[in-house]
């Protein structure tokens, strides 16, 4: 019997991003006694990168704005895909979520008569972003970290404890959700700095742990986004949604190459920021889709009007989805027109004057700066596609956010699929991670509470289990395959990199999807040798060793799920098959682990550890469907479909 | 443009450690963070150090280089001279866990110590205006990205352990300067006044202005000028100046009158 | 390759449990030129002002009267026509004039929030610099007598805009020839005008000053003048480090130049 700390909670959350904070709250609020887990400190989380703003349709800027029109921008960006009872709630809930921010101390900045400002982005027909300059992320995450502090001082008060009813694990990491039946019956983890292991007991586990950028090459995602959740949840017996669809974001650093791949918010687009090739030319208008034309300006007057008068001019292509964007820049770079570090020219520089681009992009400004010592108000920026996002994610039930097939699971944020369909919208995501993080959190205090005294029990079998599994890499020497000797877990982990940047990255073949799950399949046995030296005490290589197990696990996902899907959609393009398929709309793509008795699958590299099946989506409801035009449905959705 | 570099990294725990000497590549464009990851990756697996994001946005890298109290990942190598012996020790001021990281929960607890945000009782959510320059003054001081570096460098607890106790630290009072310049902030009618408690609760008197915090911001957050000058002169205004109390006693009669 | 250091057993950075590094600093750039420069230039002052100050001699040259007698409020002062000497010390004040009046520049600059820091780091060493060890054992920082002290610098900043006005003044009265007729200039007149302007430029850059005029308000939106004004001494205090030391400078200077021309060690160089 292994020796592990132990405690007990009502719910808890892992990940204290966005979503996770978010649930948290929630859950207290109801009276629950919760835990937060995360793998940094407290409020260090990925939310943080994120500048853009949070999409609510407050109309605060333009006055038609209102949910529907939210809702339609949602279903457009995501090319129908989207789980459309999640794009409802999410569009009609945003606002409330972004203006319960200011009542716990949030500061936006302001329109004139003193309302919360909101800026264009991309895909959104309205200015709808609310934001603080292009730190919008950090405020986000301060505020709620500040709310939970604000919390504890309650219960302070009240209990004489300031963690009596939410206690944050900082620097944790979960390994492992514990179930009895088929219910969730807590979590096993290991404390980061110590090594020590600790089990904590509760019938309710809310997974708010992001992306999995991490098993790419270039991502702006640190190093936390390893897919944790989505790998819990595999493991746990819930399936994984679309997770084909990852976002490649268009603008990210291509110099210095340290920095690779860090994010250029798609603030400086909306700002007035265009994209230009090594000729010069303003190559977007070339790369307008048919689907998008009447949406966007077609020559560069138009164009430039739009930042005035929006209400004459139409929007300017460096605004499209992500998507489209990402996919003109690289095709730019591939037809010879780069920029000298392989990317294309972003410049702001030209299009307003320097003190404005200081006061509109600070944190642009000074990341330019000191990291590549480029002035971006006097040259332009030079950027590049970048990973940055997985639409995919845990497939959860619209308005609970319980993951289908395990009770007492739930999903919020990056982890959970649907919502964003194939492509998600910029500003999009930390509305959800509010929304859908309160749900959430709602529903797994509501669902601890009814459970009343009949909690799931954590065998001590399953525990056991899960310290060997944790403890393997510092005995990998000896049962180690490659020639009796250990792999070094950091240069697997870039090997994967390197294997999803190139064959499974933003333009995908079959051929090549097929050679990287061949790759990932003998990476997997390798990793089963992945040997640690040193001690469990704060020890970065045997951290790594572990967390390959759940990058192997989704990369795996995404390659199967991306060789099957044969058509281009959003965040998914085939080279073979370039068009949108009217067929594929309605159809998710779900992975779930080919051996369910959990054990430590992969021995054999032929046999893979997911299995992939197709499952259609609920129809659209006749009143969301009322929301567009006809001609702009028949893009999308079958003549069966319509005419139902 | 490659070059070896030479590096001395601190290594160790709360038993004791020492400065260790690393050769190791460097390469165009990089900062000090790969730097310490290539040492992972290649000379020293387990090798701790606390980072994340890696653009300055989350301040997670802290540490001293050469001395100097910075973030990693914003510490380009080209600052240095090739022939340079580049020193990297954990944060001086905090309790260390092993080599590059501490134990930095002191700010974690002085967080917890100030009084949060009072909400305005009678405004809903929605309901909240503000003027863009009556939220500028607070907004400089939330870019704050908690990275701890003028917590670290502040000889007040740097330098003297036993001031952990009364002293909040430059983070927590530029925390209750934000606050107490929340225009609608409402602690003021709950009876709470953040100007007095800073100086006899959370140790503002302690501060003597000789702004390091300031010079080892990332953000480049004044925290001296547009903080704790004026959070001083706000709380001059209510303990040390006569006649802004007699001001304000007048004005009290005024009221009821 | 180093020996390993056990565990600190001391204060500060050598607290147990603190990573055992017996260097006070690894600093290894020039941290010692800022603190050693200003005690350099805070003593060379501190000696010249002292001398200047209990002179008592050489302080007026027709028209211009140094800044270190101005105000002259006792009988013993030499007449000025016109300038500011008010005589209220009887004769029982035997002793130099300047050290009636010195006492509220010298405070001023003394609790200024920029001279603080300069002093706090250069002579007292509380720190020498960022993250170099100071050498006390106990540190109570501005919490208790004498340095609780310092919260009174607004007063001292109301005494300096009456000096300023004053010097001002002075600065006036230079645009006279020796016999007291107007329109007339010299290179002193330009001098004390340099140094009123620093000197004023300096005041209003105070944190004092920007709290008084707008800093203590809630709510900016409210009081536009008072903004507009706040925004203003925020552009200049932003500068008060070099304000500060450019007015020392140039008050040393202007006192120096009424030395010589007094003294008749320099012949005043009229312009018209």
């Amino acid at each position: 019997m292994t020796q592990v700390e132990r405690h007990s909670y009502d719910v808890v959350v892992v990940g204290a991003g966005g979503a996770g904070l978010r649930a948290a709250i929630e859950a207290r609020s109801q009276g629950m006694r919760t835990a937060v887990i995360c793998k940094s400190l407290f409020g260090k989380a990925h939310t943080v990168m994120a500048e853009g703003g949070i999409a609510a349709s407050m109309g605060n800027v333009n006055e038609n704005d209102n949910w529907q029109v939210h809702f339609r921008d949602t279903m457009r960006g995501g090319k129908f895909l989207n789980q459309w009872r999640m794009a409802e709630l999410h569009a009609k809930e945003a606002p409330d979520r972004v203006w319960e921010l200011e009542t716990w101390g949030a500061l936006f900045d302001r329109t004139k008569d003193g309302k919360i400002s909101q800026r264009n982005f991309g895909g959104h027909e309205y200015p709808r972003l609310a934001h603080v300059g292009d730190r919008t992320g950090l405020e986000l995450i301060r505020t709620l970290q500040q709310k939970i502090v604000s919390l504890q001082q309650e219960d302070k008060k009240e209990f004489g404890d300031y963690e009596a009813r939410i206690k944050v694990f900082q620097e944790c990491t979960v390994t492992r959700v514990l179930k009895e039946d088929g219910r969730v019956a807590g979590i096993f983890g290991y404390v980061r700095e110590s090594g020590r292991f600790f089990v904590i007991e509760a019938p309710s586990v809310v997974l708010a742990t992001g992306g999995i950028g991490k098993s790419f090459k270039v991502t702006s995602n640190s190093w936390e986004y390893t897919g944790d959740g989505h790998a819990l949840a595999l493991l746990a017996g819930a399936p994984l949604i679309n997770m084909e669809f990852v976002q490649f974001h268009p603008t990210g650093m291509v110099w210095p190459p340290s920095v690779k791949g860090i994010l250029v918010t798609e603030s400086v687009r909306g700002d007035g920021g265009v994209l230009r090739n090594s000729d010069g030319k303003r190559f977007m208008f070339d790369y307008i889709p048919d689907v998008f034309k009447e949406k966007y300006a077609q020559d560069e007057a138009e164009a430039d009007g739009w930042y005035t008068a929006p209400d004459t001019h139409r929007r300017p292509p460096e605004l499209l989805p992500r998507d489209e964007v990402a996919r003109a820049i690289n095709a730019e770079v591939k037809a010879g027109r780069g920029s000298p570090h392989g990317g294309v020219f972003l410049d702001v520089s030209t299009r307003l004057p320097a003190e404005e681009i200081k006061r509109r992009l600070p944190s642009m400004h000074h990341q330019f700066k000191e990291l590549a010592d480029v002035d971006i108000t006097a040259e332009p920026m030079e950027v590049g596609p970048t990973c940055h996002y997985v639409m995919g994610g845990v497939d959860v039930d619209p308005d609970t956010a319980a993951a289908t097939g395990v009770l007492g699971l739930f999903a919020a944020g990056e982890v959970a699929g649907g919502m964003h369909g194939s492509n998600r919208l910029g500003g999009n995501s930390l509305s959800d991670l509010l929304v859908f993080g309160r749900r959430a959190g709602l529903h797994a205090a509501t669902y601890a509470a009814d459970l009343g005294g009949s909690r799931p029990r954590i065998a001590e079998e399953q525990i056991d289990n899960a310290a060997a599994e944790a403890l393997r890499p510092f005995s990998a020497e000896d049962t180690g395959t490659v020639g009796g000797r250990a792999e070094n877990p950091y240069a697997l982990h870039q090997e994967l990199q390197q294997t999803m940047n190139d064959l499974v990255g933003i333009i995908r073949r079959a051929g090549e999807m097929e050679e990287a799950l061949r790759r990932l399949a003998d990476l997997r046995v390798r990793s089963r040798a992945a040997g640690v030296e040193g001690h469990r005490q704060f020890n970065p290589g045997w951290h790594l060793a572990i967390d390959l197990r759940n990058m192997l696990l989704v990369s795996e996902c995404v390659a199967r799920a991306a060789l099957e899907r044969t058509e281009s959609r959003g965040g998914h393009t085939r080279d073979d098959y370039p068009e949108m398929d009217r067929q594929w709309r309605k159809s998710n793509l779900v992975c779930e682990l080919a051996d369910y008795r959990g054990g430590p699958a992969g021995q054999d590299p032929a046999m893979g550890q997911i299995k992939l099946t197709r499952s259609d989506m609920p129809p659209i409801r006749a009143d969301l469907l009322a929301l567009f035009e006809k001609d702009e449905l028949l893009k999308y959705l079958t003549d069966e479909e319509l005419s139902a | 443009m490659s070059y070896t570099g030479r590096f001395k990294v601190w290594r160790g725990d709360a038993g004791g450690g020492e400065l260790q000497d690393f050769e190791v590549e460097v390469n165009e464009g990089e900062v000090v963070l790969d730097i310490i990851h290539r040492l992972q990756a290649t000379q020293a697996h387990d090798l701790a150090v606390r980072w994340n994001c890696k653009a300055g946005k989350c301040g997670s890298c802290s540490a001293e280089i050469n001395g100097r109290p910075r973030l990693m990942c914003m510490t380009r190598m080209s600052v240095f001279d090739e022939s340079e012996t580049v020193t990297v020790t954990p944060m001086r001021t905090f309790p260390v866990v092993r080599d590059l990281v501490t134990d930095v929960s002191f700010n974690y607890t002085k967080a917890r110590e100030i009084p949060s945000f009072v909400p305005p009782p009678r405004l809903g959510p929605g309901e909240y205006r503000m003027q863009q320059e009556d939220v500028e003054r607070s907004q400089e001081f939330r870019k704050c990205i908690e990275c701890f570096l003028c917590q670290n460098v502040c000889h007040v607890v740097r330098d003297h352990e036993e001031n952990k106790t009364a002293f909040a630290g430059p983070r927590f009072l530029m925390r209750m300067a934000e606050l107490d310049m929340h225009p609608l902030d409402a602690a003021e009618e709950t009876g709470l006044d953040r100007k007095t408690t800073a100086q006899d609760e959370h140790g503002l008197g302690y501060c003597n202005i000789t702004k390091c915090c300031t010079e080892v911001c990332p953000e480049h957050i004044k925290i001296t000028d547009n903080a704790l000058i004026p959070l001083k002169e706000r709380a001059a205004d209510r303990k040390y100046d006569p006649l802004v109390w007699l001001g304000s006693v007048i004005r009290r009669r005024g009221a009821i009158d | 390759m180093a020996t390993t250091q056990t565990p600190g057993t001391g204060t500060g950075i050598r607290t147990p449990g603190r990573a055992s590094i017996p260097d006070r600093h690894l600093r290894t750039d020039r941290w010692w030129l800022a603190p050693t420069v200003t005690v350099a230039v805070l003593t060379a002052f501190v000696i010249y002002s002292t001398w200047r100050a209990f002179a008592n001699s050489d302080y007026y040259a027709a028209p211009y009267v140094s800044p270190f007698y101005s105000p002259c409020l006792a009988s013993n002062c030499v007449p000025m026509k016109g300038g500011a000497d008010l005589q209220i010390f009887g004769p029982w004040w035997g002793i130099s004039p300047a050290l009636i009046v010195l006492i509220f520049p010298l405070g001023f600059r003394l609790t200024c929030y920029y001279y603080r820091k300069a002093y706090y780091r250069g002579f007292w060493a509380a720190p020498p610099a960022c993250a170099v060890a100071e050498p006390h054992a106990k540190y109570s920082g501005e919490t208790r007598f004498p340095l609780i002290l310092q919260n009174i610098h607004r007063y001292f900043f109301y005494f300096a805009v009456i000096f300023a006005v004053i010097l001002s003044y002075d600065a006036v009265l230079g645009f006279r020839n020796a016999a007291g007729q107007w329109g007339h200039m010299g290179l002193g007149t330009l001098v004390l005008l340099v140094n009123i302007a620093l000197i004023w430029v300096y005041t209003l850059s105070c944190h004092s000053c920007r709290h008084i005029v707008g800093g203590r308000l809630k709510n900016f939106s409210k009081h536009p003048v008072r903004y507009r004004m706040w925004t203003w001494v925020g552009k200049l205090n932003a500068r008060h480090m070099a304000l500060a030391w450019a007015s020392l400078v140039s008050v040393a200077l202007a006192d120096f130049y009424v030395y010589l021309v007094a003294s008749g060690a320099f012949h005043d160089p009229r312009f018209f």
